[in-house]
């Protein structure tokens, strides 16, 4: 679904490039979650797949980006919209500001999609549903809270059942239980194949939990590739300017005071965290 | 941390200055009820966070501690001044409020100028102004910065600037919203010890987020909100352990609770030395599991 070969992107009058010789194959129907500090290029990852990177950010882009078969740097926006649907980061990029209720707001991709108005109307109450907004479906888009507008932003493009969703930081306002069921259901268009997904998250525990592969970017390079329970157990995170989850650094703490002798996996999740201490 | 030296800009001496919000409700001209009698007492120099589900209304209860929302009904009293009476720039004197979204925040063309508006609102000399920027942008690590446009900045350091702004003020109360969005752990880090060091000082500090771990490390007291009301109010260690109560807005007990309450252990600690130290406790010290 995803074929990068040695991609380097410069943004317009950077010095640095924020991807640096990156490749990276994704199958598809994997649940692919990018994680890293601030400013190590996940975003800058993002915008290359949907394809903002370079045709509406321009700068200097070299290598292979192929995306569900389409040559990105070759090809128009407009092509490259049909296959991927992205999420910003700040869910006020994704509201149009051309339409005045959620509902609306929802129904804008759709409609360019041309897809007939009773799947329509049966698509958006879904997806208002899975979101929580069915009650506020009538609402302006602006009147809502900054958790319910991440929301919408999500609604938005899930919708539109792209084959390679790809979601930049999407539950940094959401609440605990909510960011977990996004997770659980980009897990579930994942197994199911309805879709690929990249998703670039700080929520190491739910990372954990739900991806297939986690990738560890540093300063645009792929520093670490693997299952979850590999990459986020590794005691190399730190140095990459992440934080284990609670349960590792419980774990490690319980070594170090010689609770643990043995040497066992570390865990990652709450569930292999009960194993491990039991 | 590099800025460990530093001292914060100095609150405002001003005397005590609690909090009292009584009977609030509050509803927005297009009619929705987003606060329904809410009552509230924040001492002066308590950690105090809040969560719970989005729309819960959060975020409408701390617009009025700063006077930018006033009450439909009940009334907020920030010290002595009923917010009603008071204009918001009088009020944000004693109460700095970092929003949720920093670009709702965020008027002027440089860091600088951005982190210096609170004070020069204050009447300020421009030496002390000075002075409260360079504090202030230290404290949140980007004092390279300060001639570089905000809009040139990622959102996670658009946030601290925003951050710095209210730092700047030398407020005795702080609110933040959702600080730590968009943070990575060493931003989680220098806002934890932003935190502390406030605490340390006696200032009030009050944050909202949906970050459960970074609650537990820093905020003593927790209040739960759900459909503009308050559901629960109470120590950090209680109210977290309750998680069949925090699951009805959303929210789940921190990942050490879980964990605690998953092996059954006699206590949930909220660190990970207090979870280990459980664990000896519970196992005596050495002992294998
Ligand atoms: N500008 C507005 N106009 C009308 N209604 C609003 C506005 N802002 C928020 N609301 C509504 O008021 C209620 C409370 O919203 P508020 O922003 O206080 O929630 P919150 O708890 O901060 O949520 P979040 O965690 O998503 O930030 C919600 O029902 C929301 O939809
Ligand atoms: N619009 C932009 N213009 C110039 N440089 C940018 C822009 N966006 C990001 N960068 C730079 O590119 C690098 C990668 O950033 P980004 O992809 O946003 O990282 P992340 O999403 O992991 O925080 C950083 O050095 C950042 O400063
Ligand atoms: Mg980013
Ligand atoms: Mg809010």
């Amino acid at each position: 679904m995803i074929h990068l070969r040695d991609v380097t992107y410069f943004y317009p009058r950077a010095t640095v490039p924020a991807l640096a010789g990156l490749s990276l194959d994704v199958p598809a129907g994997q649940f692919c979650a990018v994680i890293g500090a601030n400013g190590a290029g996940k975003s800058t990852l993002c915008y290359t797949l949907a394809g903002f990177v370079p045709h509406f950010y321009r700068g200097k882009l070299t290598g292979q980006v192929e995306v569900a078969g389409v040559d990105v740097p070759a090809a128009s926006l407009a092509a490259i919209a049909g296959q991927v649907g992205l999420v910003f980061a700040n869910p006020f990029n994704q509201i149009t500001g051309a339409r005045f209720t959620v509902r609306e707001e929802i129904a804008f991709g759709l409609e360019n999609l041309g897809v007939p108005l009773d799947e329509m109307r049966a698509r958006i109450d879904d997806i208002l549903s899975f979101a929580k907004l069915t009650e506020l479906a009538e609402r302006s888009p602006f009147a809502l809270s900054g958790g319910q507008q991440q929301r919408l932003a999500i609604a938005s493009v899930l919708v539109m059942r792209p084959p390679l969703v790809v979601l930049d930081e999407p539950t940094s306002q959401l609440d605990p239980i909510g960011s977990k069921e996004v997770f659980a259901v980009l897990r579930d268009l994942a197994a199911t194949d309805e879709a690929t997904v990249v998703l670039a998250e700080q929520k190491l525990e739910w990372v954990a939990v739900f991806a297939d592969r986690v990738i560890v970017l540093h300063e645009g390079r792929i520093v670490a590739d693997g299952p979850p329970g590999d990459v986020l157990a590794s005691g190399d995170l730190t140095q990459y300017g992440l934080q284990p989850t609670r349960y590792t650094q419980a774990a490690r703490a319980a070594l170090a005071a010689g609770l643990r002798r043995d040497s066992a996996e570390l865990p990652v999740t709450l569930e292999e965290a009960v194993e491990y201490f039991k | 941390m590099k800025n460990a030296q530093r001292p914060t800009p100095n609150a405002t001496p001003a005397g005590p200055m609690p909090i009292t919000v009584e009977d609030v409700s509050f509803t927005y001209p297009s009619g929705t009820h987003a606060l329904r009698g809410v009552s509230l007492r924040i001492a002066p120099g308590e950690a105090m966070a809040i969560v719970g589900e989005n729309g819960a209304g959060k975020t409408t209860l701390v617009k009025h501690l700063n006077g930018l929302l006033k009450p439909s009904q009940g009334r907020v009293l920030v010290g002595d001044w009923d917010t009603r009476e008071h204009s918001v720039a009088k009020t944000a004197a004693r109460v700095g409020y970092v929003f949720q979204n920093p670009d709702d925040q965020i008027v002027e063309r440089t860091v600088g100028d951005e982190v210096g508006f609170g004070p020069k609102q204050l009447g300020r000399t421009e030496a002390e102004r000075a002075a409260d920027v360079a504090a202030a942008l230290a404290l949140v690590e980007l004092s390279d910065y300060a001639k570089t446009h905000p809009y040139d900045l990622t959102t996670a350091q658009r946030k601290l600037v925003t951050l710095a702004s209210v730092l700047a003020m030398r407020t005795p109360i702080l609110i933040f919203d959702e600080p730590t969005m968009g943070q990575d752990a060493r931003g989680l880090a220098l806002i934890g010890g932003i935190v502390e060091r406030l605490k340390g000082e006696g200032r009030t500090v009050l944050t909202i987020t949906h970050d459960i771990d970074f609650c537990a490390a820093h905020f003593g007291r927790v209040v739960v909100m759900a459909d503009g009301q308050v559901l629960a109010d109470g120590a950090a260690a209680d109210v977290l352990a309750r998680a069949e109560l925090l699951a009805t807005t959303n929210v789940e007990p921190p990942q050490l609770v879980r964990l605690a309450q998953a092996l059954r252990l006699p206590r949930a600690a909220l660190t990970v030395d207090g979870f280990v130290e459980t664990l000896q406790g519970s196992r005596g010290a050495g002992g294998q599991g």
